[in-house]
């Protein structure tokens, strides 16, 4: 029994001591200045978004996008082909993002034209007959699923890329619901560059010049009102973008070729971006730059134009794209394209900026808020229990202290609502020591004898902490499921707190009044 | 020490009252809400909060005055300690859902302050600074509506959850009456919530879903001691024996309650101006949760109880169906 009971005050007794060294220390020596080793520190509780100040952004991915440029991408390569074929057809269009359409073409040609298609589009497409020589290709339903899904991923990536491109210090990037993504920059406060950086697309491409530069009527005027399916009009950009251009369609190459980007300086001294190609593409821009010497090629950024410099002669593995940067712009520009293109555009669901003076306030109050609370209770306990008072407050100030250092062992984030939650547990943390000093008085009272009295005590009110235990952890898990960042610091706080709570007032307690039996020879319990 | 010695109060026999008050109580916030709706926080209707602190706070109405759309739908209020010379604005309106249009409106605050002469407010704060933007918060529709539907799913599931748990722990009548007693807290707090014009926040929801939790482990508490009862009074009916349960768990019932109350008071008045919505609706809810467990969760017991007369022993029925399968089954196979 003494031997028993010596090893578990020393494992109490390790247990605290581990847990204040992981959780509560770390947070003195942050805060007097003391001295704490770089390891200890690192595994310092986590503050969230809403203590420590920063940005939260919930992008959606709008990635019917992707889809489209799919869509779009497949239906010129069959113009392509069909061109190559001399098969006729009326027009070809992309009404949605998974659908594209051929009319027109001749009856006599359906059965080459069919061949044609199926080459091209049966893999991802499936072929709608409808009357008059017109097909409809519409995406397979698995193709669409798996393309969404990967233009998520890919966004995902391209933006972590470009978050940490920015500098900022743990940035969180996570996928949310189905189609949203959730960006935590703490210690950012210019949400608007921000934004800007993460929400450019970024997408280059280089095409040929067939017009231009001119207005859009004179542009009209030169195709008679009607510009050819193969080609497209694309505005110009910053000071020039009432000038249009008639560009090819088809891209040969693009951002997705280029292996290196940085800012630089142009011949007359401007910010430019450099460039360099990967070797696929240095052959890509090879053979269009030696094929076209004497021709303009436009540099296409997210559908305008930032320059159309003339064809000099081939061109391979690098070069330059100036026109009307800052140095800023020209920065942001290589950082973007470094980073990839993103595979669709995005839009900001919410924004929320919680200023540094905001998130120090929210710590305060919710430290202060914790000790009243924390000392209305011990008082209760003592005054009421007396010295089995001490007792629960003992179980409770452990509940506390392994709380914090667990959490702060699992990499969890403490949270504004997570201080309440850590309040609450406290309340909830002596409801057990309250059941089970309520049942030892009820014992006591049939005069059982005060060992006896003790281990039923004990003994009945288990199966009652584990049924409400587990209630609770019902309900916080769902709490944790519903919610996002503070909201899941909460339930992080309280599905912890009520594991701690288990251990304590079972195990702590229990030990605690084993001591206090084990001291005297005809013990009388201050309860 | 106790707070009731002996306590033998006849709570069985005022289920019927307790019933009707808390009726009295639900259907008022029904005409509340029905009436002026239930003020929703700005991650349910959506819209933009911005957070300015000023070296000294002009007159709020003045700030009203001059936001866009003369300030009709805006909630203009001082925000946390009134030294900190916070205020905290909200509009209905966020820029357009598409691209980067969402801050717009928030954009447009400043530069209408701005242009009032309220400023010169400029850029976010840091420590020290006065005349700039402590903190935003905009949220697009889409979030908004989606959250809604979440907030009332967990919520949903929660119940189903601790009703299933509570069915394989004790017996169905128990389940029913535990789950009974949350929802009947859900709604008196959602009612008094409604009565008090409290905004519905992301915390308020949390507050609910703590106290799904919370008022079932009251009603559990009670639960066990009856069970605990069923076995030791057999003689005695099911009225006597739930008043007994009751009596019995009444000082630890006023003890933990009082507690938690203490320390959601300590929230409630220490905790900041974002926490005060969830300790509001927790002093509510642990007063409700306190009073259900005590007059309706084991009112239901009774009810359902005694409509199925004297046999309470636990776990008989399991017994004969178990058996009855059995049998069953082997005739099947010969």
């Amino acid at each position: 029994m003494y031997k028993n009971l010596r090893w578990k005050l020393l494992t109490i007794t390790a247990v605290f001591v581990i847990f204040f060294g992981v959780g509560v220390y770390p947070m003195l020596a942050a805060k007097y200045h003391w001295p704490s080793p770089g390891w200890l520190q690192s595994k310092a509780l986590k503050l969230g978004l809403d203590l420590k100040g920063g940005v939260q952004l919930t992008l959606k991915v709008n990635t019917d996008d992707a889809l489209r440029a799919t869509s779009v991408a497949t239906s010129e390569q069959l113009r392509d082909s069909l061109k190559t074929a001399t098969i006729p057809y009326g027009n070809i269009s992309v009404p949605s993002p998974t659908v594209f359409r051929v009319e027109g073409v001749p009856q006599d040609r359906e059965a080459q034209f069919r061949t044609s298609a199926d080459e091209i589009a049966s893999a991802n497409y499936d072929r709608n007959i409808q009357t008059g020589g017109n097909y409809e290709f519409r995406m397979k339903p698995t193709v669409e699923r798996d393309l969404r899904e990967q233009t998520i991923e890919q966004t995902l990536q391209t933006i972590d890329r470009r978050v940490n491109a920015l500098g900022v210090t743990e940035p969180s990037i996570s996928r949310q619901q189905a189609d949203q993504i959730l960006v935590q920059m703490p210690g950012v406060s210019d949400v608007a560059r921000a934004k800007e950086i993460m929400g450019k697309t970024a997408v280059l491409e280089f095409k040929l010049v067939e017009a231009g530069p001119a207005s859009k009527e004179d542009l009209l005027k030169q195709y008679n009102g009607n510009i050819p399916g193969d080609l497209e009009m694309v505005p110009g950009s910053g000071n020039e973008s009432a000038v249009y251009y008639v560009v090819k369609k088809i891209a040969p190459v693009n951002g997705q070729d280029l292996r290196v980007a940085k800012p630089g300086l142009d011949e007359n001294n401007q910010p430019a971006v450099h460039f360099e190609l990967k070797s696929q593409g240095a052959q890509k821009f090879g053979k269009l730059s030696g094929e076209n010497i004497g021709r303009y090629l436009a540099i296409v950024l997210d559908n305008r134009i930032v320059s159309a410099p003339r064809l000099e002669g081939r061109i391979t593995d690098q070069g330059r794209i100036s026109g009307g940067f800052t140095a800023e712009s020209a920065n942001d520009l290589a950082l973007t394209l470094k980073s990839g293109a993103l595979p669709a555009s995005l839009t900001y669901l919410e924004e929320e900026v919680v200023g540094p003076t905001l998130g120090a306030d929210s710590i305060r109050s919710g430290v202060i808020a914790s000790v009243v609370g924390l000392m209305l209770i011990l008082g209760f306990m003592i005054i009421y229990y007396k010295l089995s008072g001490v007792n629960a407050i003992v179980a409770l100030i452990f509940n506390l202290v392994i709380l914090l250092g667990l959490m702060a062992y699992l990499g969890a984030t403490m949270t504004l609502p997570g201080i309440a939650g850590f309040v609450l547990t406290m309340g909830v943390g002596v409801d057990s020591n309250v059941l089970i000093f309520e049942r030892i008085k009820e014992e006591l009272a049939a005069q059982r004898g005060v060992r006896a009295s003790i281990n039923s005590g004990f003994d009945r009110v288990f199966l009652t902490l584990l049924d409400t235990h587990v209630a609770s952890l019902i309900s916080a898990m769902f709490l944790f499921q519903f919610g996002t960042g503070p909201i899941r610091g909460f339930a992080t706080t309280l599905s912890v707190g009520l594991f701690v709570n288990l251990f304590t007032s079972i195990f702590v307690s229990k030990t605690l009044f084993e001591l206090e039996l084990s001291k005297r020879q005809t013990p009388a319990l201050s309860i | 020490m106790h707070i009731f010695t002996n306590p033998n109060f006849d709570f069985v026999r005022w289920k019927w009252h307790a019933i009707a008050i808390s009726w009295v109580i639900i259907l008022a916030g029904v005409f509340v809400i029905w009436k002026n709706g239930i003020p929703k926080g700005v991650e349910f209707s959506g819209g933009t909060i911005v957070l300015v602190k000023f070296q000294q706070v002009p007159d709020l109405d003045r700030i009203r005055t001059v936001l866009p759309g003369g300030g009709s739908n805006a909630i203009v209020q001082t925000y946390g300690d009134p030294a900190a010379n916070q205020v905290s604005i909200r509009l209905h309106t966020t820029g357009v859902e598409a691209g980067q249009g969402l801050g717009q409106t928030a954009d447009t605050v400043v530069n209408h302050l701005n242009q009032a002469g309220l400023g010169p407010i400029s850029g976010p704060c840091t420590p020290g600074k006065t005349n700039c933007v402590a903190g935003t918060r905009i949220v697009g529709p889409t979030v908004g509506a989606e959250l809604q539907r979440r907030g009332i799913l967990a919520t949903m599931f929660a119940l189903a959850g601790i009703l299933v748990y509570i069915a394989l722990r004790f017996r169905l009548s128990f389940a029913v009456g535990a789950v009974v007693a949350t929802i009947h807290d859900l709604l008196i707090t959602l009612a008094v919530l409604a009565i008090f014009k409290h905004e519905l926040s992301l915390n308020v929801i949390a507050a609910l879903l703590t106290l799904t939790g919370y008022s079932m482990n009251d009603t559990i508490v009670i639960f066990d001691r009856i069970r605990e009862n069923m076995r030791s009074m057999r003689r005695d009916n099911i009225a006597s024996i739930v008043n007994a349960a009751v009596n019995q768990m009444l000082d630890r019932t006023m003890i933990t309650g009082g507690l938690t109350m203490l320390s959601v008071i300590a929230l409630y008045f220490f905790g900041g101006e974002v926490l005060r919505g969830f300790a509001f609706t927790m002093i509510v809810g642990i007063i409700t949760g306190t009073y259900s467990s005590v007059f309706i969760a084991a009112a239901i017991v009774v009810i359902w109880q005694g409509r199925t007369p004297a046999k309470v022993a636990p776990a008989a029925p399991v017994a004969p169906t178990a058996s009855a399968k059995k049998t069953g089954k082997r005739a099947r196979a010969s």
